[in-house]
């Protein structure tokens, strides 16, 4: 019998507490330029206690310290972002198929960023980007126009609401598309090239964006954990388990929206993490929500680096955009449930 | 909690209550109050407003025009949790994706007592399983919800309800799914809840001869109006049956209980 307690929350969490600090070490000592673990303690132990110059190679603390060690926590946090909102929104529609990239969200967050682009509104307050503001505003709009189309009297058609942002998901990419095509030739490869799911290597700064807008995001969400079980058994019955249903869902629809601008503007489209890590999790570790948020912020950011540390790695010294590597494992998994369910139903 | 007679308000008073989906009336005009410590049966055909009626009452719904009173306090004022803690609901279907376990989904019933961050205490699984026990659920406790059987489910839903301990218990067609002995099961403790424990029980049913045998007042709806309300010899007539069932019956006094019982007369 697997009851959530509060042990098992703090076995569970530390579990994959170490699972991700371990993958963190590995993704920062894999690479073009292997770096060995006795160099990298050396590394840090210089930077930390500020010895600059010595019998360190510059080379390796640069690729350590400026390039891999923000790509990689860039990538545990846009994994982590991605399977928290992966989870909510499934909790939200009762499906286990929704993802913020399927119903249209990343793509309304792109488009708010490629538009905030074109007009050269990118202004920084406070050392914060607005990029991650006009993704929010993006995956806001979408999910709301998506949203009151599929509201009937007041009840969600959850069928409606994923065919919808397929459909949505459709036009919005054209859009960009559209855009794209009439920007600077220049302009361009640097577009798709993030459209296509991209990691890169950020600098501290923007890293720091997007962990400010994600760790709202995420606070938020885990306060939510309890009413999220109740929604994913229906509205109504939520309502008599003493759930403000309405305000809940509005709570969880802006966080999602929030979380998914703020990965997008920095990552592009990185398909299908939101799908993949909660079934996995849900399998593992069950359904209650107070666990498997938390947790699924880890094991998606587990996911992502290690994807990343494929990309990087697999035909080196060229990348493979992160995006495609994610797509082709989620693909065949999206493919698998689908059959599964198949076979659930031909079953009964 | 003892109550002077004098001090008994009616737990739920409705005036002039109307809902609607879309253009079409679904309820309209409905005045009613429910007592304390009563079993009020809502009957009708198909479509005529029972399960609105019920969803109203447990604010599922919310009315388009009139007034819901709970303990004298506007419905809509009452906080989702207090009401939780005092208004369980069965509905009439579970639609549960995700693999929640049987001891999980009624451990749910108790989310209207826990505060903040906190997970379950010991008294919370206490009063979960003896509740699932009462229902003759125990031994599912670590199976997977989705995969029980219609009417086990059913059973783990009432399970749920009743460890939400609360004073009234709101059902919708509890029966539908159940065989003869769990139906007369869930009937019997329907009378029990409601002898022993003072627990108040509106149930909409189907089941005429059922509800005649358990309620102590019926209401019978027609096409979202009040068609009758009173105890099963004034709302169970052959002529009220023919003008809202548009069916011939023939009704005369159980054996046993002396309550009404119909027998449906070919045409």
């Amino acid at each position: 019998m697997t009851m959530l307690t509060i042990g098992r929350w703090l076995r569970i969490l530390s579990l994959l507490t170490v699972i991700w600090l371990i993958t963190i070490l590995i993704c920062l000592l894999e690479g073009t330029e292997p770096i060995s673990l006795s160099d990298a303690v050396g590394i840090f132990w210089a930077h930390l206690s500020s010895e600059t110059g010595g019998a360190m190679d510059v080379g390796k603390s640069t690729i350590l310290l400026q390039v891999r060690l923000p790509r990689v926590l860039l990538a545990g946090l846009v994994g982590g972002t991605l399977a928290v909102v992966g989870v909510t929104l499934q909790a939200l529609l009762r499906n286990p198929l929704a993802d913020p990239f399927v119903i249209g969200i990343s793509s309304g967050s792109a488009l708010g960023v490629v538009l905030s682009l074109l007009v050269g509104l990118n202004v920084f307050y406070w050392g914060l980007s607005t990029l991650p503001l006009f993704g929010f505003l993006g995956g806001l709009i979408t999910l709301f126009s998506l949203y009151r189309l599929s509201q009937v009297h007041g009840k969600i058609f959850v069928q409606t609401l994923l065919l919808g942002g397929v459909i949505l998901n459709a036009m919005l990419s054209a859009v960009i598309m559209f855009i794209a095509y009439m920007m600077d030739a220049d302009k361009v490869m640097g577009i798709v090239y993030w459209l296509m799911g991209n990691l890169g290597s950020p600098d501290m700064k923007a890293l720091a964006v997007v962990a400010v807008y994600a760790l709202i995001g995420m606070a938020v969400l885990f306060g939510l954990g309890r009413g999220l079980n109740l929604l994913a058994l229906g509205d109504e019955t939520a309502v008599t388990l003493g759930l403000d249903a309405e305000r809940t869902k509005r709570i969880a629809f802006f966080a999602s929206a929030l979380l998914t601008g703020a990965v997008v503007s920095v990552s592009g489209l990185i398909s299908f993490v939101g799908i993949m890590i909660p079934h996995v999790l849900r399998m593992l570790i069950g359904s209650d929500h107070r666990l498997l948020l938390p947790a699924s912020v880890l094991g998606g950011g587990i996911f992502l680096m290690a994807a990343d540390m494929i990309a990087r790695t697999l035909i080196a010294p060229t990348e493979i955009p992160v995006g495609v590597i994610t797509a082709l494992c989620g693909g065949p998994f999206f493919l698998y449930l689908l059959w599964r369910g198949k076979m659930k139903i031909s079953n009964a | 909690m003892i109550m002077a007679d004098t001090e008994m308000t009616a737990l739920y008073a409705l005036k002039e209550v109307g809902f609607r989906y879309g253009l079409e009336w679904v309820l309209k005009g409905i005045n009613l109050t429910i007592e304390r410590g009563e079993i009020l049966g809502i009957i009708g055909p198909n479509g005529s407003g029972k399960t609105s009626l019920l969803k109203i009452l447990a604010r599922q719904q919310r009315p388009v025009e009139g007034d819901v009173r709970f303990e004298s306090t506007n419905l809509r004022a009452i906080s989702f949790r207090r009401l939780a803690q005092r208004v369980g609901m069965v509905p009439q279907e579970h639609p549960v994706v995700f693999p929640y376990t049987v001891l999980e989904v009624v451990l749910m019933g108790r989310y209207p007592y826990l505060k903040g961050w906190a997970f379950e205490s010991a008294e919370d699984y206490r009063i979960a399983r003896s509740a699932m026990e009462r229902m003759g659920v125990g031994r599912f406790a670590g199976r997977l919800f989705s995969e029980l059987s219609g009417g086990e489910k059913q059973r783990v839903i009432i399970a749920r309800a009743l460890a939400q301990q609360p004073q009234v218990l709101l059902l919708d067609e509890p029966a539908t799914f159940l065989d003869l002995h769990h139906q007369s099961q869930i009937y019997s403790l329907l009378g029990e809840l409601n002898r022993n424990e003072k627990m108040t029980v509106v149930v909409v049913s189907h089941d005429l001869n059922m509800a005649s045998q358990i309620c102590r007042r019926l209401l019978l709806l027609k096409e979202g109006r009040i068609a009758g309300l009173g105890t099963p010899w004034e709302v169970l007539t052959a002529k009220a049956i023919e003008e809202v069932y548009r069916c011939r019956t023939l009704i005369d006094s159980h054996p046993i209980t002396g309550k009404p019982r119909l027998t449906m007369v070919p045409d």
